[in-house]
């Protein structure tokens, strides 16, 4: 350690001003950074500092992202051999997984962080930290066959247009990852609703291995397709995938057993995650529990009104069901774009798992819900906030008028 | 039997280096600073020279708005130095003490009415430690606060003891809270005390409240906001325990008294413990052994200056603190943000030191552990900020400048010390309690 801080001082002055590389200044400074917490002594204000900092607060979100990465890996592989009917163990189910995750991964750190290193050149700060959990989220929100030039420009144009023209990390007004996921729905969306959900699913068809009754879509994809028809023979068919022993029965739902984007199957492995960024006081607990009550609530009233066979699914098979869990998690909790005030975060969240419900319900086009709503409940944050502290104010105001009368 | 309220937000940082309750005299001063610059709001206008003798309670300087508020040498002597900054900035008044306990007589105080009493104070040096809110300056004598706050005890890491501080002084105590009961209006005299500690219970002449919970319960901005917060174009005086025994003192002898009894801690501290002495002193005089390459602080860890050895204790420092420097960098894998943390302290979690008892204590040094970022974390500053006020967006409102926003979002009840638990947690380091200041004095120009 003492070895690799020499290391790293004696080539630092190749790097500062005047030096030969000084244009990759913010190269250095960043990878110096991540290996050594600088000597920064307080200068001003509180003498001693809380041990927390920003590299620290993001590598506990990647942390709770872990869970999510082993069994989206894992259940690639698990899927796809399901989807040929063959038999398969753990090894060879990981393995399918991480060819197709590790390019992902790839392609999204690389293409961000380039991009982050940049702009960061271009404006002469160091790099934030923001991205590398967003270019974590990225890869675990794609649909597994996406090719990975899709990505990359998703990857680049959420960088760009949610994040570096408002003035990088903790100043985005959306959800950088969503962002991603949003640009590729709406600018690809042949492609995005095509066969991509489990590996090769395309081209098993193709050379007829597809075991019968697979085709490749979603659970929510399936029952998108139940909208606008009356509850007969079709829909009753879609349904019964969804009692107990089908395929998106509410086991393999919450366990992930089923196909779906790479890290968001599993409702227990989200669910880890959120104990882990509550345990650690890094997400809030605010958000991820109104957020869940709110999809609850909108399951049960569907329920209640029962018009189609989609709204007859039971609050907890929505929850389990889709990005719900995952964009509870680990979108909606971002504190950059979520709201702000305690109470806020409240109702921001409890609007957001509403609205997840209620879009995908409502509108077959967008089957995944849960992305639209957030992304929705982002612009609404400020304005959830700006109503919170007027509230503030107003109490100011009514004991000051209280005081004067 | 007095209320008590319990505040709930906040946090006691325990640090290794307690001061022992014991209290000693310091050797006598030879050399005393009186610096301008721990009052806020005060523009210095020199009543002395460089050469001028001077004794204990003559002014050294008064100010130039509030003219008749003077500031005294706390010793008899000769005016060493005039040391100045930027801008011929007065930055201390150095006086060399003779030894000899000359000091000008003001006569004692034998009742009067309230203009006469203030009179008396500013002459004589005792008005000069009063402050004020809203702004956090020192007090404009010409005003009639609604009421006057005095916090009994200090919630911040390794403070002075109420007890030790108080102890053979609650005469002047009372004496000096009998004479804040003739400056107050309306509102009268408050004086916050530690729920549980009986030190001040015999206190007649003002309403006491007694705080239970962790720091800040112990900053006078917090007790007023919990008792009957500041309202726009209200006036509330504060003074601290100390000054007020002082003020005491000074009614009972006509002589100008700068008593302090100071804690000594923190982990580089060579035998902590209690001592009195006099506001001003050098530190070097004033016995402080600390470890060498230590930071020593006049006032706390979280809201003092860094005044090394060669320094002078502050106006209204209670406390000399050494810390051990962080200049070193950490390793990511030992030390740095992936180290499991076993020493680190934190309010988030994040380190598994958080599932320690609290009474745990840590030797923190004054690396920052962390480099300057923007806001991204949410929440934080809340759970250490007991105010009905959202510090977050105030900060952001001072940050550009936004006058109005300020005002509406609570700015007078606040002062930068109630901010430094926000600025101690901040994942971003950001230097809230600077900006504070500048919102209180960019405040204080727009309204006159």
């Amino acid at each position: 350690m003492k070895a690799i801080h020499n290391l790293i001082q004696s080539i630092k002055p190749h790097f500062e001003e005047g030096g030969k590389l000084s244009r990759f200044w913010v190269v250095f400074d960043s990878l110096e950074t991540f290996a050594f917490t600088p000597g920064h002594v307080t200068h001003s204000g509180a003498h001693i500092r809380d041990g927390i900092d920003l590299k620290r607060t993001m590598f506990l979100v990647i942390v709770a992202m872990i869970p999510c990465l082993l069994f989206g890996m894992w259940n690639i592989g698990h899927q796809y051999h399901l989807s040929l009917g063959q038999t398969s163990d753990l090894l060879a189910n990981v393995l399918v997984g991480a060819w197709k995750v590790i390019p992902l991964i790839v392609v999204s750190y690389g293409v961000g962080l380039g991009i982050e290193f940049i702009f960061a050149g271009m404006r002469g700060h160091s790099i934030n930290e923001g991205y590398l959990v967003s270019g974590m989220l990225i890869p675990l929100i794609m649909p597994v066959d996406v090719p990975l030039w899709m990505v990359a420009l998703a990857v680049a144009f959420a960088v760009v247009v949610a994040k570096e023209v408002f003035g990088g990390t903790g100043m985005n007004i959306l959800n950088v990852a969503l962002t991603a996921r949003a640009f590729l729905f709406f600018a690809y969306p042949k492609q995005l609703s095509g066969e991509i959900w489990i590996h090769d699913v395309a081209a098993s068809k193709a050379g007829g291995m597809l075991v019968d009754g697979y085709t490749g879509a979603t659970a929510l994809g399936h029952l998108a397709g139940t909208v606008g028809t009356a509850a007969d023979q079709a829909s009753a068919a879609t349904m019964s995938l969804f009692a107990d022993g089908g395929m998106f029965s509410l086991s393999n739902c919450f366990l992930g057993l089923i196909p779906g984007s790479v890290g968001e199957t599993s409702a227990l492995a989200c669910l880890i995650g959120a104990a882990v960024l509550i345990w650690t006081g890094i997400g809030s607990w605010r958000v991820i529990a109104s957020f869940l009550a709110g999809g609850l609530v909108m399951g049960f009233l569907f329920n209640l009104i029962g018009a189609n066979a989609y709204m007859t699914i039971s609050p907890i098979h929505q929850v389990v069901m889709g990005g719900f869990m995952f964009g509870m998690v680990f979108m909606a909790t971002d504190p950059v774009s979520a709201a702000q005030t305690d109470t806020g975060k409240l109702w921001y969240g409890f609007f957001g798992g509403l609205f997840s419900i209620m879009i995908r319900v409502f509108n077959p086009a967008y089957p995944e819900g849960v992305m639209m709503a957030i992304l929705f409940m982002n612009v609404m944050a400020p304005l959830i906030d700006h109503y919170v502290i007027e509230a503030n104010i107003k109490r100011r105001e009514k004991r000051l008028a209280a005081a004067t009368a | 039997m007095s209320k008590t309220l319990r505040i709930k937000k906040g946090v006691d940082i325990r640090l290794t280096g307690e001061p022992a309750l014991t209290c000693g005299n310091a050797p006598n001063p030879k050399v005393v600073a009186v610096q301008p610059t721990d009052f806020p709001g005060v523009t210095p206008k020199l009543a002395v020279k460089e050469g001028t003798q001077v004794q204990a309670g003559e002014a050294l300087f008064y100010d130039k708005t509030y003219t008749a508020v003077m500031f005294a040498s706390p010793v008899s002597g000769t005016v060493k130095e005039v040391v100045r900054g930027a801008k011929r900035r007065i930055l201390a008044v150095v006086v060399e003490a003779d030894g000899t306990d000359n000091a000008k007589d003001f006569g004692a105080w034998n009742g009067g009415d309230r203009d006469a009493l203030v009179a008396h104070m500013a002459a004589g040096g005792a008005f000069a430690t009063m402050r004020q809110r809203p702004f956090d300056v020192v007090a404009n004598p010409a005003d009639t606060p609604r009421a006057i706050y005095v916090s009994g005890f200090d919630s911040a890491p390794l403070a002075v003891d109420t007890g030790v501080a108080t102890e053979g002084r609650m005469d002047d105590l009372q004496r000096g809270i009998d004479a804040l009961g003739v400056l107050a209006g309306q509102g009268g005299v408050h004086v916050g005390t530690r729920a549980g500690d009986n030190t001040l219970a015999g206190l007649n002449g003002c309403t006491t409240t007694s705080f239970s919970g962790p720091h800040p319960a112990g900053n006078v901005g917090v007790q007023i906001h919990h008792t009957a917060p500041i309202n726009k174009g209200e006036v509330i005086w504060t003074m601290g325990l100390q000054d007020v025994i002082n003020l005491g003192a000074f009614l009972r002898t006509g002589r100008y008294t700068a008593d302090r009894v100071v804690a000594l801690g923190g982990s580089e501290m060579n035998d902590p413990r209690h001592i009195r002495t006099v506001a001003g002193i050098k530190l070097s005089d004033l016995g402080v052994q600390a470890n060498a390459g230590a930071r020593v602080i006049s006032g706390s860890v979280l809201t003092g200056t860094s005044a090394g050895a060669e320094g002078y204790l502050g106006a209204f420092a209670t406390q000399v603190v050494a810390l051990p420097e962080g200049h070193d960098p950490k390793f990511l894998l030992t030390e740095g943000w992936l180290s499991p943390g076993l020493n680190k302290f934190s309010m988030s979690r994040a380190y598994p030191t958080w599932l320690m008892p609290k009474s745990k204590q840590y030797t923190l040094d004054t690396n920052q552990n962390g480099e300057d970022r923007a806001f991204v974390v949410s929440g934080q500053y809340e759970a250490v900020f007991p105010f009905d006020i959202f510090p977050v967006h105030l900060i952001k409102s001072i940050m550009v400048n936004d006058i109005d926003a300020m005002e509406k979002l609570g700015i007078y009840e606040v002062a930068p010390e109630d901010f430094a638990l926000c600025e101690f947690v901040c994942t971003s380091k950001i230097p809230v309690q600077s900006i504070i200041r500048d919102g209180l004095d960019a405040l204080k120009v727009e309204l006159g």
